[in-house]
């Protein structure tokens, strides 16, 4: 009933109906011999995961089938849950697909979705697991609860042998399960579900037991849903039954799960519940800018969306199915209205509006200071803010400069440590990768240096730096002298001067520092050939660094 | 005396210089001897007249020098040949023995008993001969006279090939004289100073070769472009936002935008966490608004359902280089939301985000993100588009089409494509939308308050535009200089 057409994806029209409708074919691959085809889903519609979802919501929106309603009848399975599970995974809800019937295609994807599900919303698994089994190989009522790990003792899923827990995981801190296992391994009991003869269903999030694993001849179909985050588990129960009970003999009916909590009370589950809201036409036409829909249009459109929707009034009744659970606030049901609609037919407006424009001074003032450095015959360069430690510190010949930087905890390489609280790495890693340019190489950057600074809500404070280098066959001192003269007559200032420093990261002697009225805004000098050697410059370079803050 | 006035002196005595005789007789090398002719022929006044000719000759190819410095491979084989003979078999291991034996035999140089008790022999049929061939290429070499039989068998045997040589025969012009007056290169401050610009003659320019490079400074090629988008959000009255801080916490990066957090977005694979300084303390964000935020996370609110799960003030206070300049548009709409009376907004910022992300040919831990946004009462989805269509035309960008996105502040979301002629296809050009709610409702902002607000990245169109396929190429150290100092001005609106 849901259309699943392999041939669908390659039929003309079928890549501008994902594009309107908001899902996008990212490609078609041959693997193992079968053609597939890669379709991008929005990381919030769990219901298009798999083909049965997907078919449904396109075969609506084009109106070639109608969203179906689905029954929830009375339990007849019972699921205990013992306090024991709390500390490690809460949650748990559950639900039994009866008298299905499933074919190698249709088996494939129900996995697919779990895989899917465990992924995403499911977090790797951490937030929220799935485990599904063949009923009738099991009795209930269902137990949830924790036990210390060398007391749980089963054969798990596509292994010979019963084994103990701490066994298991020995085998599959080899295997595809090892992201898993430090989800609950640092817990002293392991959550497990069990049947009424103790049989183990399984050891969530990690693995099911051999016992009741599901094939192609499975007729009733036992779905339990454990979670750290009780609203997940819900929802991806919902999404499962939503798109897998279509293949029972009753289609969208599905059999619920009495979960009898700790403290005792109950409750059924699956939900798969409909709320609804009302919502004002005049609102949902403005928003999506649609000036022209009747509250019966408006309906028309939602309907295409899988909301079902009726006309009271000026307002507009919408109801929020079960596979919906992305639909948080009226601005969900606006956008559905707009992709509907179409987005390339909503008539375009621009906005009656009149401002005036104003620019950040530090931005107006540093494009000015970039043009004159330009003017001057420098060249400019563009390099990152993050780097290594070392370059910020021993490699300039100042280690203790380590101090001042603001250090990242997570760097996928040394590259990543530290963002730059100097330009000059930077560009002496571009002067040494640009060796075959004529001499000398005189280039410079306007740019943000970021530093510790306890005063600010984060703890950090950006500068906007200048730096300029000269390297030639000559250290070019007065060059790099002559060009501060020269940003300084530019910007209009006259109480500056330089004075002799002892920076280590200078040629002894030939270093200064630039004091600007009676405070220190920076240096320039002949690097000291050690420096050079840390950044394989085979040249001598004279540099010019100061903070442009000062001058906005 | 220069060659050029001894050309001169000898047409002063002579009526005819023939360049391949002269040079030969008086030990010049042609090459030169030409040179001076080309340089009194650009003499303006014509000095004078030169008529080009060619004549062809024999000259010895490799094998024919060889053949002068070693004998020809005939000779060589009769000598090899000893009084009392030689077994043909041994004969035939000498070098070119092949030739050699079959023209010794043609010529009868040599005869050959093959009933021989030892095998087939090679006796000498003359007691002395000369290397005859040896001699003809000699007199080749000469340019002494030879017979044309002689020289077709070299020819076939590709001993020697024929040349072409061109030459001159120059005669007096009509300006001839036997004195240079050297003609000006360029005109000097000297020569107005004095008049002599006026009398004397100047060397023609010579238009096709390049001029001399200009030495001078240059600005970023990537700059350069956000210079223009900066001109076009001003052009359009978007003020600028100040985006300079790198560094940001989580709640608002992430919190303050309703991005639950359990958002893969938030995870150590997307994002950089700064380990120093760690955290932002709790009592930095604005007490009120915190609590807002927390119940939007939980419980919802302003007509939302909310996530439903326990919001961590230790993630908001997480510090993290930022992922989007939007983290600085939300500080900027919650000032907003907290003046007295709405006013409407436009703003707009181009600047450094990071993502801890794989590296590759298009994406770098760092890029430029440009980002505009309009905050005014009732503007829709519409309003969007027609602003995206005003943005993108002042980029050149006038086909654009849209297509239904997720993002987890926007809703509605949209993604940008525009028709690119150049790679004839559609290609995505940036994410737009409009904020949600639950984001602008609990900054204060009055209910009819929407905010429309779309972001690209500065690199994309820039790679684009000048067609650079590796983004390292453009920026960092191993940025090329020469692409910088060559890159045209950025018209955006000129492709």
């Amino acid at each position: 009933s849901s259309g699943i057409n392999a041939e669908w994806p390659l039929r003309p029209g079928f890549e501008d109906l994902c594009f309107d409708f908001g899902v996008e074919l990212d490609d078609i691959v041959e693997e193992e011999g079968i053609t597939k085809f890669k379709i991008d889903i929005p990381a919030n519609r769990y219901d298009l995961l798999c083909v049965e979802g997907l078919s449904q919501g396109l075969n609506v929106f084009l109106g070639k089938t109608t969203l179906p309603r689905y029954t929830v009848l009375r339990a007849r399975e019972r699921l205990h849950v013992d306090g024991s599970v709390e500390g490690v995974r809460p949650y748990v809800v559950a639900a039994v697909l009866r008298d299905i019937t499933l074919t190698e295609d249709s088996y494939n994807s129900f996995i697919l979705l779990q895989d899917k599900l465990h992924q995403n919303i499911g977090r790797e698994r951490s937030l929220v697991s799935i485990g599904t089994h063949d009923l009738d190989t099991i009795q209930g009522p269902f137990k949830y609860h924790a036990l210390p790990p060398p007391e749980i003792k089963f054969q798990p899923l596509n292994q010979d042998t019963v084994m103990t827990a701490p066994q298991m995981f020995d085998i599959f801190r080899k295997n595809y399960l090892k992201p898993y296992l430090q989800i609950i391994e640092s817990s002293p009991v392991y959550p497990l579900i069990t049947d009424v003869n103790g049989t183990v269903l399984s050891l969530p999030p990690v693995i099911n037991g051999n016992h009741s694993k599901i094939s192609l001849s499975t007729r009733n179909i036992f779905i339990e849903v454990t979670a750290k985050d009780r609203k997940k588990a819900g929802i991806v129960l919902d999404t499962i039954c939503g798109a897998f009970s279509e293949y029972c003999t009753t289609p969208h009916t599905i059999e619920a799960v009495e979960i009898v909590q700790a403290d005792g009370s109950t409750f059924s589950s699956p939900k798969m519940g409909s709320r609804i809201e009302e919502y004002d036409s005049a609102e949902l036409c403005l928003k999506s800018g649609i000036k022209t829909a009747t509250p019966e249009q408006l309906a028309d459109l939602l309907t295409k969306m899988c909301l079902r929707a009726s006309v009271a009034g000026e307002k507009l009744k919408v109801e929020i199915g079960p596979t919906r659970h992305d639909i948080l606030h009226q601005c969900d049901v606006e956008e559905d209205i707009a992709i509907a609609y179409g987005y390339n037919n909503i008539p375009q407006v621009l906005p009656d509006l009149y401002t005036i424009a104003v620019e950040q001074d530090v931005n107006k003032l540093s494009d000015s200071v970039r043009e004159e450095l330009a003017r001057c015959g420098f060249t400019e360069v563009l390099t990152f803010s993050l780097c290594s430690r070392d370059d910020v510190s021993v490699n300039l010949r100042i280690p203790e400069a380590v101090g001042g930087a603001v250090q990242i905890s997570n760097p996928k390489t040394f590259e990543f440590q530290v963002v730059r609280t100097t330009l000059l790495p930077g560009m002496l890693k571009t002067a040494s990768c640009n060796r075959n340019m004529p001499l000398p190489l005189k280039l410079f950057e306007v740019s943000d240096i970021v530093v510790k600074d306890t005063l600010t809500e984060t703890g950090t404070k950006n500068y906007r730096y200048v730096c300029a280098l000269f390297a030639g066959k000559t250290s070019g001192f007065e060059v790099v002298h002559g060009l501060l003269d020269r940003v300084m007559l530019m910007l209009d200032v006259k109480d500056y001067h330089i004075q002799q420093t002892s920076d280590p990261m200078f040629f002894p002697g030939r270093g200064a520092d630039i004091i600007l009225g009676t405070k220190k805004i920076g240096h320039l000098g002949i690097l000291h050939p050690e420096v050079l050697e840390k950044f394989d410059v085979t040249l001598p370079c004279s540099v010019l660094e100061f903070n442009l803050d000062p001058f906005v | 005396m220069s060659l050029d006035l001894q050309v001169l002196n000898h047409l002063a005595s002579e009526k005819e210089l023939d360049t391949l005789q002269y040079a030969k007789e008086n030990s010049i090398d042609h090459q030169k001897l030409i040179g001076a002719i080309k340089s009194l022929l650009a003499l303006p006044g014509e000095y004078i007249k030169a008529e080009q000719k060619q004549i062809s000759s024999w000259v010895l190819t490799n094998e024919g020098e060889d053949f002068m410095k070693n004998g020809s491979y005939e000779y060589n084989l009769y000598n090899s040949v000893p009084k009392d003979g030689i077994l043909q078999k041994d004969l035939m291991k000498l070098p070119n023995s092949k030739i050699g034996f079959s023209k010794a035999m043609t010529l009868g140089w040599i005869k050959m008993d093959k009933k021989h008790e030892n095998g087939p022999t090679i006796f000498r049929a003359v007691e002395e001969t000369t290397d005859v061939v040896k001699d003809v290429l000699s007199n080749i070499q000469s340019k002494n006279p030879v017979p044309d039989k002689s020289v077709q068998d070299l020819k076939k045997r590709k001993l020697i090939s024929s040349s072409v040589t061109k030459f001159y025969s120059v005669s007096k012009g009509e300006g001839f004289r036997t004195d240079i007056e050297k003609p000006e290169a360029d005109l000097t401050a000297d020569m107005l100073q004095d008049g002599t610009w006026k009398s004397k003659n100047f060397k023609d320019y010579n238009f096709t070769a390049k001029g001399a490079p200009v030495v001078g400074g240059c600005l970023h090629p990537l700059l350069k472009v956000r210079t223009e988008f900066r001109r076009i959000f001003l052009d359009m009255g978007f003020t600028e936002m100040p985006t300079n801080q790198f560094v940001e916490n989580g709640f608002w990066n992430f919190d303050a935008l309703f991005q639950p957090q359990q958002h893969p977005a938030r995870d150590a694979h997307d994002t950089f966490f700064i380990s120093d300084p760690q955290m932002t303390p709790k009592e930095a964000f604005p007490p009120g608004y915190l609590e807002k935020v927390i119940e939007v996370h939980e419980k919802g609110g302003y007509g939302s359902t909310g996530y439903n799960y326990d919001w961590k003030i230790e993630e908001a206070q997480k510090n993290i280089l930022r992922t989007h300049t939007t983290a600085v548009s939300t500080r900027m709409l919650y000032k907003l939301g907290q003046q007295e009376k709405f006013v409407p907004t436009k703003l707009f910022s181009i600047d450094r985000v990071f993502r801890n992300e794989t590296l590759d040919a298009t994406h770098l831990a760092e890029f430029h993100q440009i980002e505009g946004l309009i905050a005014d009462r009732n503007l829709s989805l519409g309003h969007l588009i027609g602003v995206l269509h005003a943005f993108f035309k002042k980029l050149g960008l006038e086909k654009l089409k849209f297509k239904p996105a997720y993002n987890p502040y926007t809703e509605p979301s949209m993604e940008i494509f525009s028709y690119h002629p150049g790679l004839k296809k559609w290609v995505e050009v940036g994410n737009s939308g409009i904020f949600r709610p639950e984001m602008l409702l609990p900054m204060g902002l009055p209910r009819d308050v929407n905010v429309i607000a779309w972001g690209l990245s500065l690199e994309r169109p820039t790679m684009i535009k000048y067609g650079i396929n590796n983004i390292r190429e453009l920026i960092g150290p191993k940025v090329n200089l020469n692409m910088v100092q060559a890159n045209p001005i950025c018209r955006l609106d000129k492709n």
